[in-house]
């Protein structure tokens, strides 16, 4: 069913039209969510609370946007809010890096099992990095790396202009890539 | 001027070397970076740099949770909900029992005539004492929370 229906039937109280819009969105939110605070835990409860907010105000839903930018801004407010009051309980998981995966690492861990301990430290690194980037920083970092969305689609989400986005996403880098020092 | 056209170089050079790592350059742009590349060393290092970072995060993608997170999702998000409901609708019965129970308690302490007066002045300016409080710092908690400068501040 086209999102437009569902997010008609949604507006006029049809539970089992927004659990369908749930349905395609919460993966996506779940990650957005995650790269921005760092615990699975918090994704999950944040990404959660933003759909309960979304459907206690589904009555404002309009059709002809889509869905997913709608719920983004709410998504995005919890998580600054979160981090803002330092609700989070990310601390002992950044020490971990445990959100992050490192696709090399894998691939080594099978031909070059020595060089499992080398890229976890470097996963380490980079995770702790993000997470002591400014959020509105590492919000872009994430979208572009992690989601794979282009400028425009950024801007759009973020309702900025694409040169914010590039201007943030330069500042996130030259961030990282200081805090990476010799591992570059 | 000059510091104006400085930053505007600047930031036009920072966007250029965003696009090129993004792939996200057009022909016209990437002859616009090649031009700059030529005469700067110090930009061809930093391009270098960033390109390594590039091949770092490549390779890292957000942990994806056990898939079946999913199957339980949208339930446990409902049943978050109507526990709020169901907290909104104990806290109403909780205010208005509350209110009538006081209430009845003022209204039987002022009319009790064996109580010596002193007493009862006593009950009721802490009866008194209490509801101040508890409406102060609701208030205040309600005014922070608007009025708040910093809320979309991030630590």
């Amino acid at each position: 069913m086209a999102e437009a229906t569902l997010m008609m039937r949604a507006r006029d109280g049809d539970a089992g039209a927004f659990g369908e819009l749930v349905r395609r969105h919460m993966r996506r939110a779940y990650f957005a969510c995650l790269g921005l605070v760092g615990s699975h835990d918090d994704a999950l409860d944040l990404s959660q609370e933003a759909f309960t907010r979304a459907l206690r105000a589904s009555s404002r839903l309009d059709p002809e946007r889509p869905f997913y930018p709608w719920l983004y801004g709410i998504l995005r407010r919890l998580c600054l809010n979160h981090l803002r009051d330092g609700r989070s309980r990310r601390e002992k998981l950044v020490e971990a890096g445990a959100w992050l995966q490192d696709e090399a690492r894998d691939r080594a861990s099978r031909s070059n099992p020595a060089r499992t301990a080398e890229r976890d430290e470097l996963r380490l690194r980079v995770a702790t990095a993000i997470q002591a980037l400014p959020p509105i920083q590492r919000e872009v970092l994430v979208l572009r790396e992690f989601e794979g969305l282009r400028y425009r689609e950024i801007a759009e989400l973020l309702e900025v202009p694409e040169g914010t986005v590039m201007s943030r996403l330069y500042a996130a880098r030259n961030g990282l890539a200081a805090a990476l020092g010799d591992d570059l | 001027m000059n510091d104006d056209h400085t930053k505007d170089r600047l930031d036009r050079t920072r966007e250029l070397l965003m696009r090129a790592l993004d792939d996200e350059l057009t022909p016209e742009e990437q002859s616009e970076l090649d031009l700059l590349l030529a005469d700067d060393p110090v930009l061809c290092a930093e391009r270098e740099r960033l390109g390594r970072l590039k091949e770092v995060t490549a390779d890292m993608k957000l942990r994806t949770p056990p898939e079946d997170l999913w199957d339980g999702y949208w339930n446990s998000a409902y049943s978050r909900m109507e526990r709020g409901v169901g907290w909104i609708l104990v806290s109403f019965s909780v205010i208005v029992v509350g209110g009538w129970a006081t209430w009845q308690f003022v209204t039987e302490l002022i009319a009790d005539t064996e109580m010596p007066p002193l007493i009862k002045a006593g009950i009721l300016a802490g009866s008194l004492g209490i509801v101040i409080l508890l409406v102060s710092v609701l208030r205040q908690r309600l005014f922070v929370k608007k009025t708040d400068p910093y809320k979309d501040i991030v630590r």
